[in-house]
């Protein structure tokens, strides 16, 4: 795969869109173990991103990411807002010296990203968050080649498995057992954001 | 004298006023700021909001913030991180007691540290 400027502002357009399509699908998620603004907080974070996107121009893919680390982190106003504008930060920050986004550069700046999820959130694997997607795309990026369809079916996957798992960590954490049974609403988004980047290498 | 300076940081800029007002009525000469909502001060924290009180309750002598739950805590840490030329301290303590307890003790001239130190023994708190 190479992801160039104009890919990098598709895959944002077309995340926007399946946020935006989903928005009550994702409150609903939240609302059996949150606090029901995810849906809200995204469609609201990711339409700044592509008025911001829209407005501007671009010279390297690195740029690009760091504007839409720094919207969502100003915009979303709940948990996603540090989290996803740390990850695109971290994307940003270890792209910045790539001239051409390739395989190799984007599996590196993917660990970081998850470093950095990690580092923010202070969570890791296996506690009903956003990182029970983000961990197992990033190792398909680090050991594989990637193609579209498995890049879907792995991120899909992975979305599922947070339903039997125990939220520790969030507000999803005082709900307790009742998070079982339940997609994470942070998984769910990261699935359209990955589905939306094997829509754009396809 | 400058005094240590305070934020309060909540989902709800409602809560956040309505601890500014519990405090006002003892304490009137220690910077207290606001960071309730998001910018258009729905349910929410923002980044931009802290850091800005942040600057505004910084007298020279530092910043001690409290918060309240969730997002609020990765708001906090991405704002000082931020805003590193300011001495600020995120503190875990219960919001409303913990605000009331360091603007009385920054009242009395005490220092960010000895502050952070004594609200923290007060309430048991984990290291942040």
């Amino acid at each position: 795969m190479e992801l160039t400027i104009e890919d990098t502002i598709k895959w944002m357009q077309l995340t926007n869109d399946k946020i935006q399509k989903n928005k009550e699908h994702l409150t609903a998620l939240d609302q059996v173990i949150g606090d029901s603004d995810h849906g809200i907080n995204m469609a609201r974070g990711f339409q700044e991103v592509m008025k911001k996107l829209d407005a501007a121009t671009y010279e390297t893919v690195s740029d690009v990411m760091k504007d839409v680390a720094m919207t969502l982190m100003s915009k979303v106003g709940g948990a996603a807002g540090p989290l996803y504008g740390t990850a695109f930060l971290k994307l940003s920050m270890s792209l910045k010296d790539s001239q051409k986004v390739d395989e190799s550069s984007f599996a590196k700046a993917l660990e970081e990203a998850v470093q950095g999820i990690i580092m923010r959130g202070k969570a890791n694997a296996g506690e009903k968050t956003m990182l029970d997607v983000w961990i197992p795309v990033q190792d398909y990026f680090s050991a594989n080649n990637v193609k579209a369809d498995e890049l879907e079916t792995i991120a899909k996957t992975a979305m599922e498995q947070t339903k039997e798992l125990k939220a520790t960590k969030g507000r999803a954490s005082y709900f307790k057992d009742k998070s079982i049974g339940h997609i994470d609403p942070g998984s769910a988004s990261s699935y359209y954001l990955f589905t939306s980047l094997a829509e754009v290498i396809e | 004298m400058s005094k240590v300076g305070i934020v309060l940081i909540s989902h709800s800029s409602k809560i956040a006023e309505g601890i500014y007002e519990l405090i006002r009525q003892v304490i009137q000469d220690v910077p207290i700021e606001l960071a309730g909502g998001t910018e258009d001060n729905e349910i929410g924290t923002s980044i931009d909001k802290i850091m800005k009180a942040i600057q505004k309750a910084d007298q020279g002598q530092g910043v001690l913030l409290f918060y309240d739950i969730g997002s609020a805590k990765m708001n906090a840490e991405m704002a000082i991180e931020m805003t590193e030329s300011i001495q600020a301290k995120l503190i875990e303590s219960p919001l409303v007691e913990g605000a009331y307890m360091a603007a009385v003790e920054s009242g009395m001239g005490k220092k960010l540290q000895d502050i952070y130190d004594s609200v923290k023994e007060e309430f048991h708190c984990e290291n942040s």
